[in-house]
């Protein structure tokens, strides 16, 4: 397994390489340098010998991707894809366009992103498996029926309209919990009620639909057949073998998600004032900072890379069926 | 039978973890204690003397020599002290000392340094002086950067970066200490308009008329390279002596400028101006401290009634009272009416009121106006979704509060801003632009045809007022009524302006030639386009309306969306044809609206922020001799004259002068809309007794829907249980038991 692993962490360094050139080439195509100065120093009374006095400063007054006039090996290091990239490679984001430490800010942004989906993750597994093996023991009763049609209304309807619904209703009607906000620590519980209690809710739909699909399709195998001509009660079939099964799926699915946990959730954090990760990368688009955009699709590439492997691993682990080669 | 126990068993271990999990969420929120559940503020708050407002992003800059926004000055305004400030109450806007000892009257002075007399036309004058006068005893807000050891040496200078790499933020450095301000941060600040590292967003206008500042820059970025060849990061201006500026004494310092700039007051109030202690820039420049994210853009340092002792932008803000404030007192006048309101209530007595100010990020205005219903937030804004909730025109068009607002108590405020937004012609254009006749008529012919009337009530739900000219109500030289119409555009009918009929705008188009919007000379219909930046789907609204006024002219509008950066890149290469901008006042006076217009500042070639492009010999001469003038009826006349060339002439249509809607809770008190003032937080006053009583009487959970729901899901569940031992009776499993 450690082959394996040592082989798909060098299979990374080609596709971070491409990600890196896809993200600056993307960026530059939008924004100039000149554009990028003009962000940073706003929108009234901008000289271009202030433009110019910021590239120089940030050193986007270099040429893209190749230095004609440099020579050598400079032709290549002293431009702005080089300077902007290399450090990356050892997790070094360096300063934003804006001077802020970028490492420092994802450390900090990180933790209210997991508060939330963590517990949004656990919970909501907790929910949806639960509602899911019920509607399957029932399943072509009236319960399923109305299961399946109601997991495919709640999937209808935006994620959106449940933050805005879920605040009205249980924030601003019946009072009993923060409509948004955050604090540090233990305080911090009152503030996750509400995005996990809607967040559980908005995802029931799509939830227990996927695992409803999957322990249906379980129990229509040979050993489950088998199980019931051998006169097991059906609750033991369902919840000790089906649940046992039905499990694998849903384990690498959890698992492949696992690391992008950090990077949070736009919207939701929008809606209730978290201070996460999710927003991170879209004020930097808008506001044109390149910096924590080259970082933030790097580490995301990364973070995408580890699920899986993490995935490949689980497998192995859970199912001894498949062995990593 | 072992089916169903089975069952059973499971519910009954669903219930418990339901039960458990219920549990948890009440003792969490239980856990509030005292406050209402739902009550974003820990229980340590209660009943403090604390505002909480919000905001919506975090600010870029809070280095005073950078920072160039409102959402910026909402913050450093508390903290640093320019010489001048606005007058809380007057109105119009009236400057005072801050904490200079008077507002400085200029000397001038002739091409041979001989002084010259106060009336003395602006052209002769070679260079004017002001010397500011600062009071003694002002102490600046405990900071590290003034700590110092037993042996009298700065606790935290000199440190080593492996040192600094244990600070994460400025608290952690325990050992404060405070000096008196003095007329060398003053003039160590002015001298930071041309660091080279720090873009000064002023510097361009400064170096206009600062002595020297042009030469001085050039110095300072050569030797900025030097040192930063030797790794070094601290600029000490103290070396580099700049013309303009010189220290007369502990209190007094001097300002030079070129010719005469009777706007640099004005300036003079803005944070720009404010003092910067050398400590603090040594401090915040050793090495490690900007990799820890310490700077001088992020923890900043002043003399004013706050100072900000948490800045985490991604959650909070706090500011809190600075405890070495001198404590200014609170106007004993203010403009007629304010006594009535209340404004006088606290004439005299020390301020700041408020002992510390909480923002909160509220990135949606949902949120945060449901908040501010249940008493969260003391004062806010109205936006387009909550406008219908918080406001009702009456049939005669006035504007009050709805029912469910007075029943809480809020009160509105209304103000104009002293601000514009327009639609720019570029005048260079070949169709629309030049002082032709033709292009002319077609101007006034679209100034015209474009209701804004109409605009103003479908898009700001009525929030601001038909412009009349480049200047806005509460700017010297906006005159109202009948005389300050504009007759290209208006007529003045019942006691009120009128905007003239289409078959005007249609008679001024065939005039231009273009009758009934075809091109006379070509035979083509005649095909305008409107340059925008970044519209979305939510545009589209007012993208049509905008079609719909050109189609009453029978022009075609092709809208041209674009992003941001094209847009820019079309204004400066003059490529646009028409647009849409604004201009929110620096300061209240006329020249920072009508420089707008003034030929030298035009946006291509120059990069000014004359963005259409309008040149007018005689608009600019007039511009020339006003721009220097003390208000009085002269320079009213010539800015009259200016105007109505202007509103002939046409580059804009006019557009909208927007107005402000503010509510506050009436336990928020002092509130008076002051869109020129920075320093305005000390001023307000919180009646916390009487929002803790408001908040509990609003925010009592309300439980039985809960338990509803509850008894609800309880009931669906009975059937599946019935349902299941009918099955578990036909299955096999039941048969062989």
């Amino acid at each position: 397994m450690l082959a394996y692993i040592v082989r798909r962490v060098f299979y990374a360094i080609p596709i971070l390489i491409g990600v890196n050139i896809i993200t600056f080439a993307l960026f530059f195509v939008v924004n100039t340098p000149d554009d990028m100065a003009r962000v940073h120093l706003g929108v009234k009374r901008v000289t271009p010998e202030a433009i110019e006095n910021w590239k120089q400063q940030h050193g986007y007054d270099k040429p893209l991707f190749v230095n004609g006039e440099a020579g050598g090996v400079d032709t290549f290091t002293d431009t702005i894809f080089f300077q902007n990239s290399v450090k990356l490679f050892v997790f070094e984001f360096g300063n934003s366009d804006e001077g802020r430490n970028i490492g420092y800010d994802i450390s900090k942004r990180m933790w209210p992103s997991l508060a939330i989906a963590l517990p949004n993750l656990i919970i909501g597994l907790f929910f949806y498996i639960t509602i899911a093996l019920l509607v399957a023991f029932f399943r072509a009763s009236y319960i399923d029926y109305i299961g399946v049609i109601s997991a495919v209304v709640l999937m209808s309807v935006s994620g959106l309209f449940y933050i805005i619904g879920g605040q009205f209703l249980l924030g601003k009607l019946l009072h009993i919990a923060p409509i948004s906000g955050y604090d540090e620590g233990f305080e911090a519980a009152k503030f996750l009620v509400l995005p996990v209690i809607i967040g559980v809710i908005g995802g029931i739909g799509s939830g227990v639909r996927w695992y409803r699909t999957i322990f249906v399709e379980e129990m229509e195998k040979d050993y489950v057949r088998t199980a019931r001509a051998k006169g097991v009660p059906e609750t033991i079939t369902l919840f000790k073998h089906v649940l046992k099964n039905g499990m694998i799926p849903i384990l690498t699915g959890v698992v492949v998600v696992l690391p992008s946990l950090f990077m949070g959730s736009l919207i939701t954090e929008s809606f209730f004032g978290i201070p996460g990760l999710g927003s991170y990368t879209i004020d930097a688009i808008q506001s044109q900072d390149f910096a924590i955009v080259r970082s933030m699709v790097f580490l995301g590439s990364v973070l995408y890379i580890l699920g899986l492997v993490l995935t490949d691993i689980s497998y192995t682990l859970v199912d001894p069926r498949i062995r990593l080669n | 039978m072992s089916g169903e126990r089975e069952f059973v068993t499971l519910f009954n271990s669903l219930r418990q973890v339901g039960v458990v999990g219920l549990s948890l969420v009440v003792t969490v929120l239980t856990a509030c204690g005292e406050q209402p559940w739902n009550s974003p503020y820990p229980d340590s708050e209660l009943g403090q003397n604390i505002l909480y407002s919000s905001f919506e992003a975090r600010p870029k800059h809070l280095d005073p020599i950078r920072s160039y926004s409102s959402n910026e000055y909402a913050f450093i305004g508390q903290i640093y002290e320019p010489p001048l400030q606005y007058h809380y109450l007057k109105r119009p806007y009236e400057l005072v000392p801050l904490t200079a000892t008077q507002v400085p009257e200029p000397e001038i002075f002739d091409k041979n340094g001989k002084r010259l007399a106060k009336n003395t036309p602006a052209n002769q004058v070679h260079r004017s002086v002001y010397t500011i006068e600062i009071q003694k005893g002002i102490q600046y807000q405990p900071h590290p950067a003034f700590a110092r050891d037993e042996q009298g040496n700065p606790r935290y200078l000199g440190l080593a970066e492996e040192q600094i790499k244990q600070y994460h933020t400025l608290s952690e450095f325990i050992q404060t200490g405070s000096r008196e301000l003095t007329a060398d941060d003053y003039v160590y600040q002015m001298k930071r308009l041309a660091h080279p590292a720090l873009h000064s967003p002023i510097y361009g206008v400064m170096a206009a008329y600062f002595v020297g500042l042009d030469d001085y820059a050039k110095r300072l970025k050569t030797e900025y390279e030097e040192l930063k060849k030797r790794g070094e990061l601290f600029l000490d201006l103290r070396k580099y002596d700049l013309p303009a500026v010189k220290v007369l004494d502990r209190y007094r310092y001097q300002i030079t400028i070129e010719g005469s700039y009777p706007q640099l007051v004005y300036w003079l109030s803005m944070p720009f101006f404010a003092p910067m202690p050398v400590e603090a820039d040594q401090f915040y420049s050793q090495k490690g401290m900007k990799d820890n994210n310490i700077t001088l853009d992020w923890y900043p340092v002043g003399t004013g009634a706050y100072m900000l002792t948490v800045n985490n932008p991604n959650r909070q803000m706090i500011m809190v009272k600075n405890p070495n404030y001198r404590g200014d007192r609170y106007p004993t006048e203010g403009e007629r009416g304010d006594r009535e309101l209340g404004l006088l209530a606290d004439a005299g007595k020390p301020m700041p009121f408020i002992d510390k100010v909480v923002y909160s990020l509220e990135k949606e205005t949902i949120p945060y106006w449901n908040k501010f219903l249940q008493g969260y937030y003391d004062t806010s804004g109205i936006s387009s979704e909550s406008f219908d909730q918080a406001i009702q025109v009456s049939g005669q068009g006035e504007v009050g509060l709805s029912e469910q607002m007075k029943e809480k108590g809020i009160r509105l405020s209304t103000s104009v801003a002293t601000s514009t937004f327009y639609l720019g012609f570029n005048m260079i254009d070949p169709v629309i632009g030049g002082l032709s006749e033709r292009a002319r008529k077609l101007r006034q012919s679209l100034s015209i045809a474009i209701d804004y009337e109409e605009y103003i009530s479908i898009f700001m739900n009525g929030r601001g007022i038909p412009a009349q000219g480049p200047l806005p109500p509460g700017i010297f030289g906006y005159v109202e009524g009948e005389k300050g119409i504009n007759p290209v555009v208006y007529d003045w009918e019942d006691g009120r302006a009128k905007r003239k009929p289409i078959t005007a705008a249609q008679k001024l188009l065939a005039e231009a030639g273009y009758p009934n919007g075809v091109d006379s000379k070509s035979g083509k219909p005649l095909v305008l386009n409107l340059d925008i930046a970044g519209g979305g789907p939510d545009d589209k609204a007012r993208f049509n309306w905008f079609r719909k006024q050109f189609d009453k002219l029978n022009i075609q509008l092709v809208v041209r969306n674009t992003q941001y950066n094209r847009f820019q890149e079309k204004m400066l290469k003059g490529s646009a044809q028409i647009y849409i901008w604004g201009w929110n006042a620096d300061y209240p006076d006329p020249e920072n609206f009508l420089f707008l217009l003034y030929g030298p500042n035009q946006k291509v070639d120059k990069n000014g922020e004359n963005a259409s492009n309008y040149k007018n010999k005689k608009f600019d001469a007039l511009f020339e001799r006003m721009k220097n003038m003390p208000n009085g009826v002269d320079r009213q006349a010539i800015i009259d004259q200016m105007v109505n060339i202007a509103r002939e002439d046409a580059p804009w249509i006019w557009g909208v002068n927007p107005k402000n809607y503010g509510l506050y809770h009436d336990w928020f008190l002092n509130a008076k809309p002051n869109l020129m003032s920075h320093n305005t937080m000390q001023y307000k006053r919180i009646n916390g007794p009487l929002r803790e009583q408001k908040r509990n009487e609003w925010n009592q959970p309300v439980l039985l829907p809960v338990l509803l729901i509850f008894v609800f899901m309880i009931i669906i569940i009975v059937p599946a249980i019935m349902s299941y031992k009918k099955r578990e009776q036909l299955s096999p499993a039941k048969v062989h038991s």
